[in-house]
């Protein structure tokens, strides 16, 4: 790489900065502003109109109606909650399972382990729905697993009819979400000297014991940054939950969608918007501070 | 290296091929076996046919793979130009400006992406800003989302740069302009291309924010995998899925090629 700016000698001369000096010179922070006014426009002043929105019932005038109505009405409290606890366990979910499978990726190496990782990284660029889409024909009604029991047993249908209910849109969250905890671990794993491991292990420690004082110390960080990461994805997740096109799941991001392009209910889907921001922000913000406090 | 009995070993590998062949392979093949079957009411897919992907390749559906195409290059080169400008503009500022221009950058991925598409509907779909109905505010939308993660990869690459190459071109008498283009950007190259893979690859899976915005004349490949399998087609929704996912990897595949030459060269 560096033979890469080298190799290519400047084939003029550049100009001496004397005669550059007698410009005006462009101050630093001014290099800044049009990125921050091009984000300003397209994301920050759209946002600002969501909140003002969110004050502007469709009777007209400023008010806090908008509010009373969503906050009190069951639909948006039954979706607060199942997305709070669909997001709180998929996050767990993914980092257990996450480190358990990095953990056999790095340290207890078989041949093809490199190729599973590269899987890893082709799997984290698919989009999310695709998960969905394949858990309908692994547990649907007609699906594989159905299939398969009924098939053996004779029944007229098969046991696993979860996937419409919120377990469905958890396995679809954890499947598709641990990648993003494996990846920032295989990184942090490799950072890990053996010799280290070796030495534990000589001085007469057992894995378990390797895994939680040298191992994990090392993983923290990486761990606490797949988690908030993942946390947030999952408390904005659309597409799994759309898919599932279950009537029983709604979560706040199907909230909103539903509201505006299904009702064309602008003020309600604004001031569900504003509180699903504040949700994710919040969170994050919790999150941040309790693995801080962890010593991640 | 941790579990050094053979019997051990086998144990964990076992485990491990439990939890990972029916949680991440499996759903990938099922996808590629549901988009060649006729039929699935049994343990495995019956009647093989290729009638999926003729229908995948034409028509609206064809039109929505290059509609997802255009969309996807044109809002990862508009990314990565914003989101490079913004990371090297913040690597130039003192510790707090840059914090706060890295927060600002960031906060389109901590925002939902319903919400953001919410928002720009809701921004753009009066004067002067007229851009509702139009192709226009799909490529916006991504452009905003992937934009987060170019700069990310930017800014984190900024970090890792050793100035002594652009200090030893400016003390030989480089202009700053000279510098960036002639050493600064080559050295990013690498991070460049991957993030416009990252970026890429991002834009053609977006659904959240394109079911908000987009226009019944511009309808991205997911949105045709949605309504296909809305409407109980699920086998044609396979076959759309698996046509994005390898058109996903041939490009990123282009991309790694270009990365690895950019590296060596």
């Amino acid at each position: 790489m560096a033979s890469a700016a080298m190799a290519a000698p400047p084939k003029k001369h550049p100009k001496s900065p004397k005669s550059s000096g007698s410009r005006p010179r462009i101050p630093t922070w001014a290099w800044a502003l049009p990125p921050v006014a091009v984000l300003g426009l397209v994301f920050l002043y759209p946002l600002a109109l969501v909140v003002q929105q969110s004050f502007q019932p469709d009777t007209g005038g400023t008010s806090l109606q908008p509010y009373a109505d969503v906050l009190a009405s069951p639909s948006f409290l039954e979706a607060l909650r199942t997305t709070v606890w669909i997001a709180v366990a998929a996050t767990v979910g993914a980092l257990v399972l996450g480190f358990v499978l990095a953990l056999v990726i790095a340290f207890v190496p078989f041949p093809g382990g490199k190729a599973v990782a590269r899987f890893i990284d082709v799997f984290l660029s698919f989009p999310s729905f695709l998960i969905t889409l394949a858990l309908l024909f692994i547990y649907g009604t007609v699906g594989m697993a159905n299939g398969l029991w009924t098939d053996v047993t004779g029944a007229a249908e098969g046991p696993f009819q979860f996937l419409t209910t919120p377990w469905g849109v958890l396995l679809a969250e954890i499947t598709y979400f641990t990648p993003f905890v494996m990846r920032p671990l295989l990184a942090a794993f490799s950072g890990i000297d053996t010799a280290q491991l070796e030495v534990a292990s000589s001085l007469g420690a057992r894995p378990a014991r390797i895994v939680r004082q040298v191992i994990l110390p090392e993983a923290r960080p990486a761990l606490a940054a797949g988690g908030s990461l993942v946390l947030v994805l999952c408390l904005n997740e659309f597409g799994i939950v759309l898919f599932t096109g279950a009537k029983g799941v709604t979560t706040l991001p199907m909230l909103v969608y539903s509201k505006a392009i299904l009702e064309s209910d602008y003020p309600g889907a604004c001031v569900v918007a504003v509180v699903n921001v504040l949700v994710s922000v919040g969170l994050y913000g919790l999150y941040r501070v309790v693995s801080r406090r962890a010593g991640a | 290296m941790l579990v050094h009995s053979r019997k051990g070993k086998w144990a964990t590998w076992a485990v491990f091929f439990l939890l990972f062949l029916p949680l991440f392979a499996l759903p990938l093949l099922v996808v590629l076996a549901a988009s060649f079957a006729t039929n699935w009411s049994s343990a495995l897919p019956s009647g093989f046919t290729t009638g999926h992907y003729t229908a995948a390749t034409r028509g609206a559906s064809l039109q929505a793979l290059t509609t997802s195409l255009v969309t996807a290059v044109t809002a990862s080169l508009l990314a990565l130009v914003v989101g490079t400008w913004a990371a090297l503009a913040a690597h130039a500022l003192k510790k707090r400006g840059r914090r706060v221009l890295d927060a600002l950058f960031m906060l389109p991925v901590a925002v939902p992406s319903v919400v953001v598409g919410l928002a720009i509907l809701v921004a753009f779909s009066q004067p002067p800003m007229l851009l509702n109905g139009t192709r226009w505010i799909v490529i916006l939308a991504h452009t905003v989302l992937v934009t987060a993660f170019a700069h990310q990869s930017v800014s984190a690459a900024l970090a890792r740069l050793d100035p002594a190459y652009e200090q030893a071109a400016a003390s030989l008498g480089a202009r700053p302009s000279y510098v960036l283009w002639r050493v600064r950007l080559p050295l990013l190259l690498p991070t460049l291309t991957a993030a416009a893979g990252l970026c890429f690859a991002l834009s053609m899976g977006e659904l959240s924010a394109t079911m908000m915005l987009y226009p019944p004349d511009w309808t991205p490949l997911p949105v045709q995998i949605y309504a296909a399998s809305d409407r109980g087609a699920l086998f044609t929704g396979s076959a759309l899925a698996v046509v994005l996912m390898t058109t996903t990897v041939l490009v990123l595949f282009a991309v790694f090629r270009i990365r690895t030459k950019a590296s060596y060269r």
